[in-house]
């Protein structure tokens, strides 16, 4: 995906992925998209909770050996 | 017309600051909360590490509120500079660890500059205490030491309580009404709940208390531990993650062992193989162990034993662990299980 930003938060626990997702997307504009890998099943429900409060667009999740990729697209309002 | 004024909120994820900052919003104030993570958080951590709890993963009860409330969320990583405050707490510490009062202080502190810091322009902090409720932090003659060590000042509003306290500046500017402010006190919770049901809330975080593990004896223990035989009061976020999970038995001054007590716990140990000399039975079903210090080759043998102790082998003669040391190289002991009654008690840390 052409111009996809990648975070890898592998093998940290929440909220340390949110925390993580949160700094990066600070730093990009709107309509840019970032793609979010975790492990800790708990950011299934913490990446979206986080992105919903925040305006953003969870656009896709998918889950593939252990691995939750998640993909955002940031709002127009940054945090 | 009068701006709209902002305040940001300190969301724990508990029942008072979802009322907190609730109260406030009611009276057209823009809130946005802030949300701290120590290191020390009980929510979370233990709850993706151990397999019964995976199958259930636990909400974020912070981002839960944010929700309810409809308000931004930020969650800040403040582990390293909490450092100090663990360490060296002024106000000392409460039954275990816990530096409540100083940790009140520094978060409404880093609430404060960091509204300030990035121009936010908020005009002043919600917190959700209540005068009475913790034996430490929470009682009337802290509640202007917070105010006033923080750097807030009367941009403090506690609306919980804010009856039994003097005037702050968002109620004698007017911005908000003190009359619909509460006067709660003490430890009765039902206010809270009563106020929780008036605003239609029947699904919140159990009652304040127990989310940090700093207030929790068993891992104080482990922590007191851990700066007795270092020799030093420091700690790195790797240490008090471990803290957190297995068994810990120190048979000797020199070192100590991590044993996972169960499947999830063996997987997230698994992510410190490189970094500690580690023990696995490879004979029977057993558990990771981490060798956190310097053993030697006796030590590697107890170490074993002890090892073989929590594995499905415990009840036969001799069980075969793998050691496998940071450098990559490995080797394998055969050993006796120890019995239940041969690891005395105060090794268990």
């Amino acid at each position: 995906m052409s111009g996809t930003t990648v975070l890898d938060a592998r093998h940290l626990l929440c909220p340390i992925p949110v925390i993580r997702t949160q700094d990066r997307i600070t730093a990009m504009h709107p309509g840019q998209t970032l793609q979010v890998i975790a492990t800790d099943p708990g950011t299934r429900f913490d990446i979206p909770a986080w992105c919903r409060v925040h305006g953003h667009s969870v656009t896709g999740i998918d889950e593939t050996g252990g691995e939750i990729h998640f993909f955002i697209q940031v709002c127009d309002a940054q945090p | 017309m009068q701006p709209q004024r902002k305040a940001v909120a300190l969301i724990s994820g508990g029942l008072d600051s979802l009322l907190a900052a609730k109260v406030v919003m009611e009276q057209g104030i823009h809130v946005e909360g802030i949300n701290f993570f120590t290191g020390f958080c009980v929510e979370g951590h233990t709850h993706a590490i151990r397999q019964k709890d995976r199958d259930k993963p636990k909400r974020n009860n912070a981002l839960w509120v944010a929700e309810q409330l409809g308000i931004k969320l930020h969650i800040i990583d403040i582990s390293e500079p909490y450092k100090d405050i663990v360490i060296n707490p002024q106000h000392g510490y409460g039954q275990h660890l816990n530096p409540c009062l100083d940790c009140k202080i520094f978060m409404v502190n880093q609430a404060k500059m960091w509204a300030w810091a990035e121009e936010r322009q908020f005009d002043f902090i919600i917190t959700g205490e209540v005068i009475g409720q913790r034996p430490k932090s929470q009682r009337k003659a802290t509640m202007p030491v917070i105010a006033r060590e923080s750097g807030a000042e009367d941009r403090l509003l506690r609306p919980l309580c804010a009856l039994n306290l003097e005037p702050t500046l968002p109620e004698r500017e007017g911005w908000v009404d003190r009359a619909r402010l509460f006067g709660f006190q003490g430890r009765n919770r039902k206010p809270q709940m009563e106020l929780a049901a008036r605003f239609g809330f029947d699904d919140y975080a159990q009652p304040a208390g127990g989310c940090c593990f700093l207030t929790d004896a068993s891992y104080s223990r482990k922590l007191e531990d851990l700066w007795s035989h270092r020799g030093t009061r420091r700690y790195e976020l790797d240490d008090i993650m471990l803290l957190k999970i297995g068994r810990h038995l120190r048979p000797r001054p020199e070192f100590k062992l991590i044993v996972g007590r169960e499947e999830g716990e063996n997987r997230f140990l698994e992510g410190y193989r490189k970094q500690f000399t580690h023990l696995r039975t490879a004979s029977h079903q057993g558990p990771l162990t981490l060798i956190d210090g310097a053993a030697s080759s006796d030590d590697l043998q107890l170490a074993a034993r002890i090892c073989a102790r929590y594995s499905q082998g415990r009840s036969d003669a001799a069980v075969t662990v793998q050691v496998q040391h940071p450098s990559g190289a490995t080797e394998q002991l055969q050993v006796q299980p120890f019995a239940p009654h041969e690891i005395p008690q105060e090794w268990h840390v």
